[in-house]
């Protein structure tokens, strides 16, 4: 087999929503969908802190069990017939966006360690020529400690990758700002 | 700021000064390189293509692969009607199959059913602009559409964006997924267009699709190939990763 060139990234641009929300992606479970209910809601900003009012947010994550819907996961922990992990939602004029999802299982980093529950991130708009990627951490799971992600990211940076608790009307929303640029920037990873 | 895991030859950067939508949207912090755990080497791709494809042979029209009449008014879209095929490949060369393709494009006037969409170039009522299809188990696609227009924008004076289809592939891990712009050969708003000069010069080629006489069918479309080649997993040694990541600063 020849080795072959990448393709390059090209931005998504403004007008994206006819080709990839054709139909609303954000809402991840069903009735039957197990694990423990949560919204993720947020803002994305740009550098001048003005909100991102053309953005998609992708998401691809382990069920409750902390299986993915995937041939290369081969553990025995369940699939959930109900749950497949990945979510999609556009921003408005506000920039904000919502998904409705459950929080994920713990799955392996490598032989040894375990991963902290994430989701795995990316940001498309216009005016990145390259989407970009990052991850949502729980701010109030105490597993973040040995997650060996977080320990490489610079602890003051940190913060920009966990999610903050909060409840509404009996509801656990996790809130999750992205900052494209600039104070509080976000930590983007190169996979 | 781009790190590792960017290879700058094909790689365009996200401060891109000539197209000014950078200058406020790409980081400036720089990227943090990770390995690829099972939550890298997994993604929805699959998934998503399974559910399609079940789809698919319960409605015949779920794969949406004919843009010139997926309006569904019994009516055809306007233009230059045009036939785009390729294979989707992986680094080594292999064809992924059941990959899926989702695409959406400007009418053949330049125009986007979009509403942001301020071109005052007409819209066609028999054309919707966007469509999907998966890969054959020899990782070839094929769509039928029209030839886009060029459109002005305002990142600069007298700004047009040459014609293109944006293109949008997940491949078969989250590392894979690819956003993406095909051009036409010969379009002389090519080196005019910042989105365009954003990628390398020695990459440039790899986004520009070859007219293909083979796959133009008398009296029917003119054809057009374009290959795309994703990113893959490594077999990432995972044990030096915090050593090599303290190393580093």
């Amino acid at each position: 087999m020849t080795r072959r060139d990448l393709t390059p990234p090209q931005t998504v641009g403004p007008f994206f929503h006819g080709g990839l929300l054709p139909e609303a992606m954000n809402v991840l479970v069903t009735g039957e969908t197990a694990g423990e209910r949560i919204r993720i809601e947020g803002c994305v900003y740009d550098g001048d802190g003005a909100p991102v009012s053309d953005a998609l947010v992708e998401i691809w994550q382990a069920n409750a069990a902390g299986r993915y819907r995937h041939p290369a996961d081969r553990r025995s922990a369940p699939l959930d017939p109900a749950f497949t992990g990945f979510g999609r939602a556009g921003t408005d004029e506000r920039g904000f966006y919502w998904l409705e999802t459950i929080k994920p299982g713990r799955v392996p980093f490598d032989a040894t360690r375990t991963q902290a529950p994430h989701l795995n991130v990316f940001v498309f708009a216009r005016g990145l020529l390259d989407h970009l990627r990052t991850r949502l951490y729980f701010d109030d799971e105490r597993t973040n400690t040995d997650d060996p992600v977080l320990r490489v990211v610079p602890q003051p940076r940190r913060p920009t990758l966990l999610a903050k608790h909060q409840t509404a009307g009996g509801r656990v929303i996790y809130r999750y700002d992205v900052v494209l640029q600039g104070d509080g920037e976000t930590v983007f990873f190169t996979l | 700021m781009d790190g590792p895991g960017r290879d700058p030859s094909t790689f365009p950067p996200y401060l891109y000064e000539a197209y000014r939508a950078t200058t406020r949207r790409a980081p400036k912090q720089p990227l943090i390189p990770l390995p690829h755990t099972l939550s890298e080497i997994t993604g929805p791709g699959p998934a998503l293509s399974g559910a399609l494809h079940q789809t698919v042979q319960g409605a015949a029209s779920a794969e949406d692969s004919d843009l010139t009449t997926n309006m569904g008014t019994g009516t055809e879209a306007m233009g230059e009607r045009i036939i785009v095929t390729g294979r989707v490949l992986d680094e080594g060369g292999t064809p992924l199959p059941n990959t899926l393709i989702e695409i959406w494009q400007a009418n053949a006037a330049g125009r986007y059913r979009h509403r942001v969409d301020q071109h005052h170039a007409p819209l066609d009522p028999n054309f919707l602009g966007y469509g999907r299809c998966l890969t054959t188990k020899d990782g070839a696609y094929r769509l039928v559409t029209i030839r886009p227009g060029a459109y002005p924008w305002q990142n600069h004076p007298n700004a047009w964006r040459p014609a293109h289809i944006h293109f949008s592939l997940f491949g078969s891990s989250w590392v894979s997924r690819l956003v993406t712009q095909m051009y036409f050969p010969g379009d002389p708003l090519q080196p005019l267009d910042p989105i365009f000069n954003s990628v390398p010069a020695a990459a440039r080629a790899r986004l520009i699709a070859q007219y293909a006489h083979d796959v133009t069918q008398d009296g029917y479309a003119l054809g057009f190939r374009f290959d795309i080649v994703l990113h893959g997993p490594n077999a990432t040694p995972f044990e030096p990763y915090e050593t090599a990541q303290r190393a580093t600063r």
